[in-house]
């Protein structure tokens, strides 16, 4: 079985890529008092954060089941007051330890999750909406493989809530430069079944033995490895950089950070 | 009905009379589990007597009842319902029938071995101020005559009545308020029960310590790092040594012949941040020899001198006797935290063999004592293996019969370190910095400790689990097996050439011990995060593995 399975090139040459990337961002400076936490808060939160949240959040914070601290998606927090009673108090039976930090260290800590997890902040210009929606649908090319909101194609993902899950910066990225920023899970697959069925689609999950697809029919599949001639994961992103022009694509990121789920 | 009644009652009295003559013998059958017994577990294989499964730490069974020919019939006969969230990290113990596993936090339950229903539940409710880096775990418990041991997290050592669970002694291990711990199951030797503490990531000084088994009463304690005027003190700068880390939480081996117990010890503190502790650290990232009456140091060996990254060497320190190149020797098989394989020869200590089993770039190779040629990578860079190592703490196994050793690796997994300094505060973290995961793209999900999302949209990309069946000969993978996530499993082999083992996926595997071919698989649907069992009752071979927060129980049909 393994052996019929391509393997995925080694993830070096990709994440020095990737690494370049976020090399080359700090450069664009973020704006000072788009938030109301200063950026000693929140460079404090970040060291922090690294040190006692990050063992169990994980780095980007989505670890623990049902909490993405980067894009503020809790069980019972709302406001920041919520959020230092739960640092200090503790949470879910004892899941979640108290923890006891100086003032600055908790005003820090909570500066660095509002803020998205980002430390040094790029400066991303944002545009106008209506004209970005505008975009999105027409000579954008978006909607072609993008739903938003119950209406376009679901063989790409859906970007209902994408401004609360991304950055402005990741939004900015994943426009220029698809492929160094696509997460892999989304890479086009190309699979043959032993019943010579040829399905093109995107991974919504995958193990060891099975994998779990959404093909270009939009049917959920899930298929197993051993019933499969090819399978292949590909190296290239399923669209090109935008052609749009920096204001255009700065449009585009207006209107998507307005799509913040239901 | 009356006489139905009445009839019932008769022979319920009767059985009454056999019972009272059956908890007579079972009682005197309670106090049998001698050191003797355990000493000689091998000839037992019904039971499962210790942590590893004997003193050799292989986790091999002589059952042969499952074989690969029926493996594939295997069916569920019970699960127990954990009733805590959380990893579930434990080790059955299984006794005559009667099975011993922990639950979060301290809980101790007594189970039958064939139905899963539970005799009694002990709780233990850890000091609310009770601190760990890493998840409240516990890793099983140790028997001895007609008591049950537990470490807790607030880092006490509890001794428990195996009849009914009654507490019969509770002492203190180390003080829960400079974040002392216990996770590690007990190892009892003779008439002593042996344990270390956590706390690596919050500036303890470690240690093993030795109870007696009776009372209670400390008899022996082996600081992990020397203090002044001991050998090796010099090793440290200044007051390092004070809060240099250096933790115990797995469970060690035991060579009765040479009476050395043996340890492995975790991370020197601050974790990330090595310039801040010049000097190897010793005894952090080392195998520690210790005389098992007296907790005197007979030999060490380091893996990691001054260790940037985390590389805790609590791997199960698996003996064995082997034919070495020619020569029948005493060694020690180790597949370090730091990526590479070791054999040691455990009557001395001496480096035997170390050899990469993953990509290994903080070291470009060995010298001739198994010293490693550091090679730190600049700022920024992708260390490998990545900060939960090349593998961890996941008990592995050895078998005799195919002469492999065989444990989880993570495969292409790194991380990029950031040292700052830290200054100690006693029960606060002291980590020295901090780690991101390499990951494939900016901003990209990535792995950290355990798994709670059943969907896995990091891939493989960032890291994946391969077991890998290792020949100490050589050094080298005779063969491995892939899985797309990573694996903190644990690994069980039979007399059978069986090979039991799991991963975070949820899927239960029964493998060859020779080939490494899939021989049986179900999805169990939880993460495995500890090493399957065997036992055997009233004839039939049961194999029990903890998925998620379910423990599942298989045997042949009939």
């Amino acid at each position: 079985m393994k052996n019929l399975i391509r393997k995925v090139p080694h993830l070096l040459p990709v994440a020095l890529l990737a690494l370049t990337l976020i090399g080359s961002q700090p450069a664009l400076a973020q704006e000072a008092g788009d938030h109301q936490y200063t950026s000693e808060a929140i460079e404090t939160g970040s060291r922090l954060y690294a040190q006692q949240c990050a063992l169990c959040h994980g780095p980007q914070g989505d670890v623990v089941d049902g909490v993405n601290l980067r894009i503020g998606q809790f069980p019972t927090v709302q406001s920041d007051d919520d959020l230092r009673q739960v640092v200090t108090q503790g949470a879910a039976e004892g899941r979640m330890p108290a923890f006891s930090l100086r003032a600055e260290e908790l005003d820090g800590v909570i500066a660095f999750i509002r803020a998205g997890f980002d430390p040094d902040g790029v400066a991303v210009k944002i545009g106008d909406p209506v004209r970005g929606k505008a975009l999105f649908d027409g000579e954008g090319q978006c909607a072609d493989c993008h739903r938003v909101r119950g209406v376009g194609p679901r063989t790409a993902p859906d970007l209902s809530n994408i401004g609360s899950i991304r950055t402005p910066a990741a939004l900015q990225r994943n426009m220029l430069d698809p492929a160094a920023a696509l997460f892999p899970i989304n890479r086009p697959v190309r699979i043959v079944t032993r019943n010579e069925e040829t399905i093109v689609g995107r991974r919504l999950n995958e193990d060891t033995y099975t994998v779990q697809i959404v093909d270009s029919n939009e049917r959920l599949r899930s298929l197993k490895k051993s019933d499969l001639v090819t399978y292949e994961i590909s190296n290239e992103p399923s669209k090109q950089p935008t052609t749009l022009s920096s204001d255009e694509v700065a449009d585009v990121i207006g209107y998507l950070l307005t799509l913040r789920g239901l | 009905m009356e006489k139905i009644i009445s009839r019932y009652t008769t022979k319920n009295m009767a059985r009454s009379g056999l019972i009272a003559v059956l908890s007579f013998l079972s009682f005197s059958a309670i106090g049998q589990v001698s050191y003797e017994r355990i000493l000689d577990a091998e000839s037992e294989p019904e039971n499962w007597l210790t942590y590893n499964g004997g003193y050799m730490s292989q986790r091999y069974s002589l059952l042969e009842q499952v074989t690969p020919d029926n493996v594939a019939n295997l069916k569920l006969q019970w699960t127990l319902q954990n009733q805590v969230f959380g990893a579930w990290q434990s080790n059955p113990i299984i006794v005559d029938g009667i099975m011993y596993v922990t639950e979060r936090p301290n809980s101790v339950i007594a189970l039958d071995a064939i139905t899963g229903r539970v005799f009694w539940k002990y709780r233990h409710v850890p000091a609310e101020n009770s601190l760990v880096c890493c998840g409240a775990n516990n890793r099983g418990v140790a028997v001895l005559g007609d008591k049950v041991f537990m470490g807790t997290l607030d880092a006490r050592l509890v001794a428990l009545d195996r009849v009914n669970g009654s507490p019969l002694w509770d002492v203190e291990v180390g003080d829960v308020n400079q974040a002392y711990s216990v996770t590690m199951a007990p190892l009892v030797v003779k008439d002593k029960v042996i344990v270390g503490v956590g706390g690596g990531e919050f500036g303890i000084r470690g240690y093993v310590v030795a109870y007696d088994a009776e009372t209670g009463e400390q008899a022996w304690k082996t600081y992990t790092i020397p203090g002044p005027g001991e050998p090796n003190h010099d090793s440290w700068e200044g007051d390092d040594w004070q809060h240099g880390g250096a933790p115990v939480w797995i469970t060690g081996s035991f060579d009765a012949e040479l009476n050395l117990s043996y340890w492995g010890v975790g991370n020197p503190g601050p974790d990330w941040n090595a310039g801040q502790r010049p000097g190897d650290n010793l005894y952090s990232d080392s195998v520690i020899a210790l005389d098992a009456d007296s907790g005197e140091l007979k030999w060490y060996f380091q893996f990691t001198p001054n260790d940037a990254y985390d590389y805790d060497s609590v791997q199960v320190p698996v003996l064995a006797d082997i034919v070495w190149r020619g020569t029948p020797s005493k060694v020690m098989m180790w597949a370090n935290r730091n990526g590479y394989f070791y054999v040691l020869d455990r009557v001395t200590g001496k480096f035997l063999q170390g050899k990469p089993y993953v990509t290994v770039n903080w070291s470009s190779g060995l010298d001739e004592n198994g010293r490693p040629i550091p090679t730190p990578q600049p700022e920024g860079m992708p260390t490998y293996p990545g900060n939960q190592g090349g593998t961890n703490w996941y008990p592995p196994s050895y078998s005799p019969r195919t002469g492999l050793f065989y444990f989880s690796a993570w495969q292409d997994y790194a991380t990029i370190y950031r040292a700052e300094e830290s200054e100690y505060t006693p029960g606060r973290a002291f980590l020295g910095g901090g780690f991101s995961v390499l990951a494939p793209a900016p901003g990209a999900p990535t792995i950290g400790i355990g798994r709670t999302n059943p969907i896995n949209n990091w891939t493989n990309e960032v890291g994946y689990a391969s077991l890998k069946a290792m020949d100490p000969q050589t050094g080298e993978a005779v063969w491995s097996y892939d899985q797309f996530d990573v694996s903190d499993s644990g690994m069980l082999t039979t007399a059978s050439d069986l090979l039991f083992t799991g991963g975070r996926e949820g899927y239960f595997h029964a493998i060859d011990a020779r080939t490494g071919e899939l021989l049986w698989n179900i999805n169990l649907g939880g993460q495995i995060v500890m090493a399957p069992v065997t036992y055997m009752v009233d004839g039939v071979q049961y194999v029990s593995v903890i998925s998620g927060h379910a423990l599942s129980t298989f045997a042949l049909p009939n």
